[in-house]
């Protein structure tokens, strides 16, 4: 694993006896001693610590905040410019062709805008922000923060212990907050479906706060397997996998995280890239749509898994894009896009899982009931 | 008790072979989630698979060690696929089989021969 690079936390996730895996060139935990089952629990009963300083910080700069604000919309179909100060909020970049190139978090922190990209794109968004947005916004990946997560029905009394300020927070507040000594930056957001915060830290204090956030009994560190099934529990998609380059964010079933201000109609409509065929799949429906997906068995439905109509047809109707066991659920969960005419909840397909039809029903996202603090 | 390099290990009791996964398989595959075990009466040959497991992490299949007939199939770990990660060398059997010749046993690896193996 010579040519990974390694997150500030990395001896830490070492000397806690993580297994570490490549994942998106980082060496990364994917399971503590704990295992994944067992910290998915953890962290829907408590609070879990995820180390995702492999994504991307990015921050944006510009005389006026405007400006950087004005640049990102010609990026993103979302609502920047009427973002508040101190807020944050969902987004994906698209292309002419409106897929998507990859989802982030954008955050108004008054003279800037910080963005938190996935770590397998950082280098291709930040090109992208800097050959659409330069010279008038300075674009800067930061390298020297690290990233945490403190997801759970406990994060709100865990970190309130070391700020009280933090206990003040809406979902998808953003605040500068002394933790451990250093200056960090907070949002009151996370990918697990459950309310927690995500803490960008300076590298050089970011063990010490993970360690004072892990001493807590409340709290165990949480590997990559576990946030994996708690996202796909949430009903949350993964880049590169329920999304990616030739999937819209209407197939995506993201329509939500379109603002109305941006959408045909709005005040500031379309403007960005593929808004045409972004606009035209709101107006008539997508060909496909992504679904949650219930198998009826035991027996999970991994990604790639192909979705049929009945048990003997030919022609496949969907595809499962991410699947495995819900811990929480207690039984396999999975999403997958399927023709938008199978889309609709209840509606029974056939999963083939090693040659065999098992059936599957199109079900309700998420599934499991979020704990955002609103 | 006998082992293989694809991480079984076989108990002869009477004139029948107990197969299981071992400890160190369990473990590396994490929690087992899924089991899907063969039919009694089903005549395999060594290297079939006979049964998928899948824990949280992905889905594997366990070979038969040896030609023989499945006789009888642990059907507890169907509803409790956990019990692998519980007892992986006790109670988690997960079938037992006739061979024609016991003593095919013998090329497999001992207990000493298995830990050196996996380490």
């Amino acid at each position: 694993m010579s040519d990974l690079k390694r997150t500030p936390l990395y001896d830490l996730h070492v000397a806690l006896g993580a297994k570490m895996v490549p994942f998106a060139g980082y060496e990364m935990p994917v399971q503590y001693s704990l295992g994944v089952m067992k910290e998915h629990l953890h962290c829907r009963a408590a609070a879990g610590l995820f180390d995702v300083s492999h994504m991307g910080q990015v921050v944006l700069r510009a005389s006026d905040p405007q400006i950087a604000k004005a640049g990102i919309e010609r990026l993103i179909p979302q609502d920047v410019m009427g973002l508040e100060e101190d807020r944050q909020r969902y987004g994906f970049f698209t292309n002419d062709t409106g897929g998507i190139e990859d989802d982030l978090m954008f955050a108004n922190r008054g003279d800037h805008m910080f963005v938190v990209v996935n770590a397998a794109c950082k280098d291709a968004d930040v090109a992208h922000l800097r050959a659409a947005l330069e010279p008038d916004v300075t674009v800067k990946l930061l390298e020297n923060r690290a990233l945490l997560a403190l997801q759970g029905p406990k994060a709100e009394t865990v970190l309130a212990e070391h700020h009280p300020m933090v206990a003040e927070m809406r979902f998808m507040d953003v605040a500068t907050v002394p933790l451990a000594g250093a200056e960090c930056w907070v949002s009151r957001s996370g990918y697990t479906g459950e309310d927690g915060y995500e803490i960008s830290v300076p590298a050089a204090a970011a063990t010490d706060l993970a360690k004072a956030l892990l001493a807590h009994d409340d709290v165990e560190a949480i590997g990559l397997g576990a946030r994996d099934s708690l996202r796909l529990e949430a009903g949350l998609c993964l880049y590169g996998h329920d999304m990616d380059p030739k999937t819209s964010p209407i197939e995506a079933s993201l329509t939500w995280a379109i603002q109305k201000t941006r959408r045909a109609g709005g005040a500031r409509a379309g403007g960005f890239p593929g808004a045409d065929r972004i606009f035209q799949e709101m107006a008539d429906g997508p060909a496909r749509r992504r679904v949650g997906l219930k198998p009826e068995g035991r027996a999970p439905m991994r990604e790639g898994t192909m979705l049929y109509a009945d048990e003997s047809s030919d022609a496949p109707i969907g595809i499962v894009t991410s699947g495995g066991f819900g811990p929480s659920v207690g039984a396999p969960v999975a999403m997958g896009t399927v023709d938008a005419a199978m889309a609709s909840e209840g509606t029974l397909l056939f999963g083939d899982v090693r040659g065999k039809r098992l059936p599957v029903a199109v079900a309700k996202l998420p599934f499991v009931a979020p704990g955002f603090k609103r | 008790m006998k082992f293989t390099e694809e991480h079984e290990w076989l108990r002869v009791e009477g004139d029948e072979v107990v197969v299981g996964i071992t400890a160190h398989a369990a473990e590396q595959l994490g929690d087992v989630v899924f089991i899907e075990l063969p039919d009694e009466g089903t005549e395999v040959v060594k290297d079939d698979e006979v049964v998928v497991i899948e824990s949280v992490k992905a889905a594997s299949d366990i070979l038969a060690p040896l030609d023989g007939e499945i006789t009888e199939v642990n059907a507890v770990l169907v509803e409790e696929p956990s019990k692998v990660n519980d007892d992986p060398e006790g109670e988690a059997w997960f079938f037992k089989m006739k061979v024609e010749d016991l003593s095919v046993l013998d090329d497999l690896l001992d207990e000493a021969a298995y830990k050196a193996f996996i380490s």
